[in-house]
């Protein structure tokens, strides 16, 4: 696997972007890097911005403020620059619905100059994909199947997949996460991926960035989230009607002397603030990102 | 080599791979000079980021437990008898450290373990114990 320099190269930067839809801030203020080789997954809840800042990866989205840039130029300003190097999927697929499959990959092949014939070849194989089929007659996940063999047999060097899996069976989805984690090993190439099955972005990101209303709530690597996250479990000696207020604590469940808290950051701060409230702790777990992700949206949210 | 990884879990996924083989390790599963998939595969076979898998083959080499050549491929070390031994009281290790840590959370008195440890231990011996495993 190749490592890439020592100063990783920032295939991605994005500065301080904002996006308004009438009065609504779909971006608000978002910073994002992505070095050469990451894989990153994009998650949030629905509208929570995660499109909205693809497109303007994608230059389909001018900055109204701040800026962007995919490979040190300017999308809006370079699309050929920035596109030709851009394997996209997203969920609709945005296939030409009367082609054949064969037609698809000749058109395809004429668009991209490092298009892989033989590589295109294995995949639609692999894919169970037939020459002759319509891309409008296929089931939408062999649809999803075509669209990512387009999105790779050109050998990009930054994979994007806006919810590629979203209302995919279990095998489909297993495709693509395969496909993502070829694309790295291969070749070192960087992946941003938005979803919202949280169990795949675990399985494949190194890097989880969690946006909700427009920022960005949560940027870390995905170990270190996990490693810092836990789940705290405690009585008190008397039964509370609220839960405490400790900082550090993400959020709280439970009731009478029984709580629950999702904490960030090492218990040993938890254990004295808890033992000072008449309290202790019973239990200690690690948390999924799941969960972590329902803690982050309802604090963001409150 | 059979390791599963569970993404739902709260463990990261490179510690359920590092914690997999060293049990392996322990139980004798991967002996000494066993060739080890490569990361390529394993992430392949897993589904998992290849970056994960690497850092789980780091921290397994940092562990001393394997050796990475380049380009030849990841082998378990030799010194298997102790290694095999060193390891399975790191498993053991492990679950007593969180056997003690549970008892101090339930506020159950060190001494009070220890007798507790001694009369289980006793139960299995005569045979008190129902659904141990012989041999």
């Amino acid at each position: 696997m190749k490592r890439g320099c020592l100063v990783a190269e920032k295939i991605v930067e994005v500065h301080d972007l904002v996006r308004t839809y009438g009065r609504r801030r779909a971006l608000d203020g978002v910073s994002l890097t992505i070095e050469r080789g990451a894989v990153l997954g994009l998650v949030g809840q629905n509208g929570a911005g995660k499109t909205t800042l693809i497109k303007h990866l994608l230059g389909l989205l001018r900055a109204e403020k701040g800026s962007v840039r995919v490979f040190g130029l300017d999308p809006v300003a370079d699309p050929p620059g920035v596109l030709s190097k851009i394997g996209y999927l997203s969920e609709e697929g945005d296939l030409p619905l009367w082609m054949r499959v064969d037609e698809l990959v000749r058109y395809s092949a004429a668009f991209y100059p490092g298009w892989d014939q033989q590589y295109a070849d294995k995949l639609q194989k692999e894919f169970g994909l037939s020459s002759d089929s319509r891309l409008g007659t296929l089931s939408k996940g062999q649809r999803a199947r075509a669209g990512l063999l387009v999105a790779l047999a050109f050998r990009p060097e930054l994979l994007l997949l806006d919810e590629p899996s979203s209302g995919l069976d279990p095998i489909v989805r297993r495709d693509i996460l395969g496909a993502i984690i070829r694309t790295i090993a291969d070749e070192g190439r960087t992946v941003l991926f938005s979803s919202h099955l949280l169990s795949e972005v675990e399985q494949v990101s190194d890097r989880v960035v969690m946006v909700q209303a427009g920022r960005v709530v949560l940027d870390d690597d995905l170990a270190h989230i996990k490693e810092t996250h836990h789940r705290v479990d405690m009585v008190f000696g008397e039964p509370r009607t609220d839960a405490p207020a400790i900082d550090g604590a993400i959020a709280w469940e439970g009731g009478g002397k029984s709580w629950s808290a999702l904490w960030l950051g090492e218990t040993v701060q938890l254990e004295a603030a808890i033992a000072a409230m008449g309290g202790r702790i019973v239990h200690t777990s690690g948390v999924s990102l799941d969960d972590i992700f329902v803690a982050h949206a309802s604090e963001g949210a409150r | 080599m059979r390791i599963i990884v569970s993404p739902k879990d709260g463990v990261p996924i490179y510690l359920q791979i590092v914690q997999q083989v060293r049990r392996l390790v322990a139980s004798g599963e991967l002996a000494s000079g066993d060739e080890l998939p490569s990361i390529r595969v394993l992430a392949d076979s897993l589904v998992v980021n290849p970056n994960t898998v690497a850092r789980a083959y780091r921290e397994l080499e940092m562990a001393g437990i394997v050796s990475t050549s380049r380009g030849l491929g990841t082998y378990v070390n030799e010194a298997s008898q102790s290694t095999a031994h060193a390891e399975r009281r790191a498993v053991i290790i492990d679950r007593v450290d969180s056997l003690i840590l549970e008892s101090l959370q339930l506020g159950i008195p060190f001494g009070e373990l220890v007798e507790l440890v001694r009369e289980r231990h006793a139960s299995f011996e005569t045979g008190d114990e129902a659904g141990v495993s012989c041999g």
